[in-house]
């Protein structure tokens, strides 16, 4: 060791220091300009002294009102079907359950174009389910809110699946015990000590979910299609304004963008139990 | 951190950052075929053309560093267009991206199969879209070296500019109904799809051209139609109808006949002259095209008697 | 008048379970034996957690659960209160809320819960801790709640598993005067499962030895320490336990090697050996010590004031020497050493 060094102050071994060593920098500053680059040449092009006023067009309130209704919808429908799941997948030893962990897994890593088409054919008009759909109701989900709602949920679900288990599978089943001990029976305990002790895990997954949801372009336009006030949610219509209102575009995104930052933020750190 | 070390830190950052800011300037290398350091456009129809279930992925658009961080090209060959003689020079060698409408699609393959076996060393990539997405890729700086619209707007925000300096009209077009094989609804004219069963999907008249059309001649109609949604590009519009989620749309007479040969479970029901509306097609290179030998070429050979002959076989008319 | 009488058959992995337990009324019972012999699963099968695959468990002439006759409470309805090892109260939820929740669960309303729970806590010495989340107490303080929570519903049956196990050795004896204070004012049978002789000793009337899934000795901690019938009990106490058959006076030890004893006997049997009656030699010695046997040191442990001789050899022992004496024979680990034990130092009792 030089002698310069033995004349830096001490340091507690193994407090966190405060410049990381020079081989990790190099791609934690790639990294970060991966990530920050982009968004920092939104910002730029920005034109702010349009915004406000595009910001009170029909296009960018319509979309908005739009794509807030769906996202949340989907969220709701992904914790609604993605909780039970989750719960399967963590406590229940089923036969083939790895495989039914990589099927629900699946919408992740499925490009959502192919999503989107995979939806149409089992639940547009002509089929696989949607065919009954049509003949019994005359109701068929494609061009629709609802339809938008459920390419959404297809692609955002996996997320909240995908917490909720690794949150259930962290938890101390000795509470349960303990719970049972006391008296609870088996909903009380879901209920009051399950629940509670992954809720941090069930919050992240929502908002995973929800971020996702908001965002998703390829399987809304294919099962959905593209329609103001119906299915032109804010994702197509930045690609519409694209060519036509580009600074309509660069203003939704931004919109995205903030939400999507607050969104984050609140969150905070929480996106798996910490222990 | 002491500072030598601290300098030491320092210096290979701003190294790293020199490193991404080289990367982003995206050079153009001439012989380039799809890959090129700057923003590539995501192609969307395959290039054969597959039946019903083909995906229209549509594209998310592309933005690079800057597109006029573009370099000009050193040493390129002459800019003038070659007058529209039949290229049988198979000593032309080179690469060009063709950016061509959706509608396009059949025919300009057919056409740079037959140009590639005139001129074997040529590399020819097909980039089919929506014309408007092709513009804002283009203009986002995709390395376009010719571009066929399907329609004069879509050239003119290209050639308004400068970026194309003679755009030339190479083919016409016309509307037509399509509907799902054998007319399950008995659609035929315009004015059916006005009806409450009929379920319509056309192209967004923002940025297909085809669309706008459509909307044009709608309303010269006095048909008013409310459409189940816009989709992006002609063909995405096809592709609905295919699949049965929707009953009709409009969309060019070569779209429909190129669905058919396709196989796709598609028929079409015309619309009279008196209603229909004329699309004209233009073609052009782009002036910073670092291949103009090549695209100059391709152009020619599509107003040449060959092309021409290949785009009247998919269902196009002559330029008018 | 017998509260508990459990006969405990089950099979869990490779633990195989066959245990009878009876608590009488008004006394503490605690199981001792070494990891892995099935005290804790002993515990979960009374407590409802684990089921049996035989035997039946009656309490207060309830019967609670009979595999024979398909008969199973859940372990919610029995009246069972259970203290963890590592406390388990919910994080989520305050002291006061963990010991009202059974209450609650129980039916009782929130209002009248939360004051049991308070007289509860206040009893424990924790009124300033009532909305203290649990990982804000300490280790003491935790199982106090936890015990508060168990009783606070009244059960006919409490189990402390381990309760003093956790914690470091001033809050130990602590909480075991609290333990002791509660189980004497409690109506109940009390089961205790402890790896602490001391504490053994101190609450238990009566003790219970598991061994591999058996039990092996029932009794006070004074019979049982005085004539110890397991490996475990005797380390556990710090004797020697051999195993072997008398013939008259003398004992062919099972292990190998054999023991001159003073009293005559046939048939199996314990030999009980005081470390400290066992004498070191350098040299083998002539004298009036019947047994004398070539040893080598195994290991030496020095405790207290006294250091622990373990030795190798025709009989394994465990000799009992101050450490000025390890000095003076120059005792090492290897070494050879001569031991010898006088015949009237061996306690033997029928095995």
């Amino acid at each position: 060791m030089k002698l310069a060094s033995v004349v830096k102050p001490p340091r507690e071994v193994g407090a966190t220091s405060r410049w990381p060593p020079l081989a990790l920098a190099v791609p934690f500053v790639l990294a970060l300009s991966f990530v920050v680059l982009p968004l920092a040449g939104l910002l730029w092009k920005a034109p702010w002294s349009h915004v406000v006023g595009d910001l009170a067009t029909s296009t960018v309130g319509t979309a908005l009102r739009l794509s807030l209704v769906c996202s949340l919808g989907a969220m709701a429908i992904s914790a609604l079907l993605g909780i039970p799941l989750a719960w399967v997948l963590a406590r229940v030893d089923i036969p083939g359950r790895s495989l039914l962990r990589a099927l629900t897994m699946l919408p992740m890593v499925l490009p959502p174009v192919v999503g989107g088409v995979a939806l149409l054919l089992a639940f547009g008009r002509n089929g696989l389910v949607g065919q009954w759909l049509y003949k019994a109701t005359g109701y068929s989900l494609p061009f629709t809110t609802a339809g938008a709602m459920m390419a959404e949920a297809f692609v955002a679900m996996p997320f909240l699946v995908l917490t909720v288990e690794a949150g259930l599978r962290s938890a101390d089943r000795r509470l349960e015990d303990a719970a049972a001990t006391l008296g609870a029976n088996r909903w009380t305990t879901f209920r009051r000590v399950t629940i509670p002790m992954v809720a941090p895990s069930l919050f992240a997954g929502l908002a995973l979910a929800w971020a996702r949801a908001l965002g998703e372009f390829g399987a809304t336009i294919t099962f959905a299609g593209n329609f103001p006030g119906t299915t032109q949610t804010v994702p197509l219509a930045v690609y519409v304004a694209l060519e036509s209102q580009p600074e309509v575009a660069i203003v939704l995104s931004l919109l995205l963008l903030a939400l999507s930052i607050v969104v984050l933020v609140s969150l905070r750190d929480r996106w798996f139990p910490t222990r | 951190m002491r500072s030598p070390a601290r300098l030491r830190y320092c210096l290979a950052l701003v190294a790293c950052i020199a490193m991404i800011a080289t990367a982003c300037s995206g050079n153009r290398v001439k012989t380039s075929s799809s890959s090129s350091a700057s923003a590539t456009p995501t192609s969307t129809v395959t290039e054969t053309a597959t039946p019903s279930v083909t995906v229209t992925a549509t594209p998310t658009p592309t933005v690079s560093a800057s597109a006029s961080a573009t370099p000009k090209p050193s040493g390129s060959p002459s800019a003038t267009p070659k007058p529209s003689a039949s290229p049988s020079v198979s000593s032309l060698s080179g690469s060009a991206n063709i950016f061509a409408a959706a509608s396009l699609t059949g025919a300009f393959n057919k056409i740079k199969a037959d140009f590639i076996a005139l001129n074997p060393k040529v590399n020819l990539t097909m980039n089919y879209n929506g014309s408007g997405s092709l513009v804002t890729q283009i203009q986002n700086g995709a390395p376009a070296d010719v571009f066929a619209s399907a329609d004069g707007d879509n050239m003119n925000k290209l050639s308004g500019t400068g970026k194309i300096d003679f755009p030339q009209n190479f083919a016409d077009n016309l509307l037509e109904i399509v509907v799902q094989q054998n007319n399950p609804k008995h659609i035929a004219t315009l004015a059916d799809l006005a009806r409450p069963d009929v379920s319509v999907v056309l192209g967004d008249p923002a940025s297909v051209p085809a669309g706008k059309y459509a909307k044009q001649a709608l309303a010269a109609a006095g048909v008013s139609v409310t459409p189940k949604s816009l989709e992006l590009n002609v063909t995405a519009v096809t592709q609905k109808i295919a699949l049965q989620e929707a009953d009709a749309g409009i969309v060019y007479v070569t779209d429909v006949k190129a669905s058919v040969a396709a196989g796709q479970f598609v028929d079409g029901v015309p619309i009279p002259p008196a209603q229909n509306i004329v699309a004209v097609y233009p073609i052009g290179v782009l002036k910073s095209s670092p291949n103009q030998a090549v695209a100059q070429a391709f152009v020619a050979y599509v107003k040449s008697p060959a092309g021409q002959a290949t785009l009247a076989s998919f269902g196009f008319l002559p330029p008018s | 008048m017998v509260s508990l009488d459990a006969h405990i058959k089950l099979r869990l992995g490779a633990l195989d379970l066959d245990a009878k337990i009876a608590v009488a009324d008004g006394e503490v019972v605690a199981i001792v034996g070494p990891n892995g012999s099935g005290k804790t699963s002993v515990m979960r099968a009374l407590a409802g957690l684990v089921p049996l695959s035989g035997g039946r468990i009656v309490l207060d002439d309830e019967v609670l659960e009979d595999p024979s006759r398909q008969f199973r409470v859940p372990a919610e309805r029995r009246p069972v209160g259970f203290v963890f090892q590592d406390y388990l109260l919910f994080p989520h939820m305050s002291a006061l809320e963990n010991v009202a929740f059974g209450l609650r669960c129980r039916g009782m309303p929130r209002g009248q819960a939360r004051d049991r729970a308070r007289e509860w806590l206040q009893r424990m010495g924790l009124a300033s801790h009532m909305t203290a989340r649990p990982r804000a107490l300490s280790g003491g303080q935790a199982q106090r709640v936890a015990l508060a929570r168990a009783l606070a519903t009244d059960p006919r049956l409490l189990l402390l598993d381990e309760p003093t196990a956790a914690l470091d050795a001033g809050a130990k004896v602590e909480l075991r005067r609290e333990i002791r204070r509660h189980l004497a004012t409690f109506s109940g049978a009390r089961l205790l499962v402890t790896h602490d002789p001391l504490e053994a000793a101190t609450l238990a009337d009566r003790l219970v030895v598991l061994e591999a899934g058996r039990v092996v000795q029932v009794g006070t901690p004074a019979e049982v320490s005085a004539r110890p019938r397991s490996q475990y009990v005797a380390e556990l106490i710090g004797i020697n336990l051999l195993r072997g058959r008398a013939e008259g006076n003398r004992v062919v030890l099972a292990a190998g090697g054999s023991l001159i004893v003073a009293t005559e006997r046939r048939g199996e049997v314990f030999a009980m050996i005081h470390p400290r009656t066992v004498a070191l030699h350098t040299r083998e010695p002539e004298g009036s010590p019947r047994n004398v046997w070539r040893e080598k040191v195994r290991s030496l442990d020095l405790e207290g004031s006294r250091v622990r001789v373990g030795l190798d050899g025709e009989v394994l022992l465990v000799a009992e020497v101050t450490p000025a004496a390890v000095a003076e024979l120059g005792l090492a680990e290897g070494e050879v050493i001569w031991a010898s034990l006088k015949a009237t130092e061996v306690t033997i009792y029928p095995a």
